[in-house]
């Protein structure tokens, strides 16, 4: 069982193919598998369909997808942060599916977990729910969404074993957990790879299952709104 | 003289009560933390995050911890981090006790529009559908009128729904109104402003 590889390239080798459906961790900008998005770039596959949060910035992150037209569709809650992205689809380039962000999550996890579909009271009576069958639990009504499962998901964790246990670092962990989940293969890409044995098995964040191939970083780690206050003067 | 951002801010405040987990939204419901005393309030950061502290001094940003508005803040000794399922989990599942958010329209019976203009950019709905379908109690924070004049208290909305009959408490600039049965009611005025102030600035059905 070799997990690890030397750099995203090697990772994603056999993996990718035009026209597939990808799973990516990440929100906004923080914990997003930067290393693997530009190996995707580099790879020039096309007709990507997208499952993420959000759609990176421009010219960073999912964003570089973008620029480069490797993108058919986004399904994600917001994306507002990105020129170029509503450039492509307000021209009809690009399409887009908005989810609810707790549906997204949700339908990853479900789609990894074996349950291809469930009820949410999330978006009952507004456009989510045009087309989609509704059901009343206890008086209540509640949509039906999909769970996803993905041909690939990319991932950013911050420490793994050679394994593929990971564990997240602060809320940087966002969508990668159910994002890892939802793919049928899924690469990682992690700040340290550690020896065997110097996790804690008790806070593992996810289990090494759900982890097909792990890379090591640099990473640049890019700040999207930096916002501080001033220190006090006493 | 209505109130201004940091008095609709504090009023709103006034809604929470020790031992809450509460979710802010952007805007004025940010505010809200400042006015919060000496109450113990949890805030809930839906990018997977119980326990939000300030913004970090300047030169202590670290960009694995952000808030769902994507700025640099800190953590608390209370905090705990999890995954987006998770934390959308326990606003689905009702654990928030309340969401306090902006809204662009509220209707007499609750339905909430904050999340599109049709023809204008539309960036998307984040988390805001989850949050007022799943949260115990929603708060709306906005100013009672639009930039013309005309009310954002209507009979029905007209743009497209966050939610549909979702929302509890509206606190304007001009006062707090509750939505009940057949309408809204008046259940405190800004300081200075009459009850017919706000009759008049509002299109949808005051009852009480």
């Amino acid at each position: 069982m070799k997990k690890v590889y030397d750099n995203a390239a090697e990772a994603l080798d056999g993996l990718l193919k035009d026209g597939m459906f990808i799973s990516a961790g990440g929100f906004g900008l923080c914990g997003i598998p930067e290393l693997l998005i530009d190996a995707i770039v580099d790879s020039g596959v096309k007709d990507l369909t997208i499952a993420s949060n959000n759609c990176g910035v421009d010219g960073f992150g999912l964003g570089k997808l973008l620029d480069t037209k490797q993108i058919r569709k986004m399904i994600s809650s917001y994306v507002g942060e990105n020129a170029e992205f509503m450039r492509q689809y307000l021209s009809g380039e690009l399409e887009l599916e908005f989810n609810p962000q707790g549906t997204l999550a949700e339908r990853m996890r479900a789609g990894g977990s074996g349950i291809p579909g469930f009820y949410t009271k999330t978006g009952v009576g507004t456009q989510i729910a045009d087309g989609k069958e509704v059901k009343v639990f206890d008086g209540e009504e509640y949509i039906l969404e999909r769970g996803i499962v993905a041909d690939l998901a990319i991932v950013k964790a911050w420490k793994a074993d050679d394994t593929g246990n990971l564990v997240f670092r602060k809320t940087a962990r966002n969508f990668n957990p159910p994002a890892a989940m939802s793919g049928k293969v899924c690469v990682v890409e992690v700040e340290e790879i550690v020896e065997r044995g110097a996790l804690d098995p008790d806070c593992i964040h996810l289990p090494g299952i759900y982890v097909h191939r792990i890379i090591q970083g640099p990473h640049e780690k890019r700040i999207e709104k930096v916002t501080t206050r001033k220190k006090e003067t006493a | 003289m209505a109130w201004d951002r940091d008095q609709m801010a504090a009023r709103a405040a006034e809604e929470l009560e020790d031992g809450m987990y509460v979710n802010l939204g952007i805007g004025i419901p940010t505010l809200v933390a400042n006015y919060t005393g000496d109450k113990d309030i949890t805030l809930q950061s839906e990018n997977g995050m119980l326990g939000m502290g300030p913004f970090p001094y300047e030169g202590e940003e670290d960009p694995d911890l952000i808030n769902a508005g994507k700025q640099t803040i800190t953590e608390l000794n209370r905090t705990s981090y999890f995954d987006s399922a998770t934390s959308f989990g326990m606003i689905r599942g009702g654990k928030i006790a309340a969401a306090i958010l902006g809204a662009m329209e509220v209707a007499e019976n609750g339905d909430l529009a904050n999340w599109m203009i049709p023809g204008k950019l539309v960036k998307g709905m984040g988390g805001a559908m989850d949050l007022v379908a799943g949260v115990k109690r929603v708060i709306v924070v906005m100013d009672h009128t639009n930039k013309a004049g005309e009310s954002k208290l209507l009979k029905s909305c007209t743009l497209p729904l966050t939610g549909k009959a979702v929302v509890d408490r509206i606190i304007t600039n001009l006062g707090v109104l509750d939505v009940v049965e057949g309408g809204l009611k008046i259940v405190e005025t800004a300081d200075g402003v009459t009850e017919d102030e706000i009759r008049a600035a509002t299109e949808a059905t005051i009852v009480g």
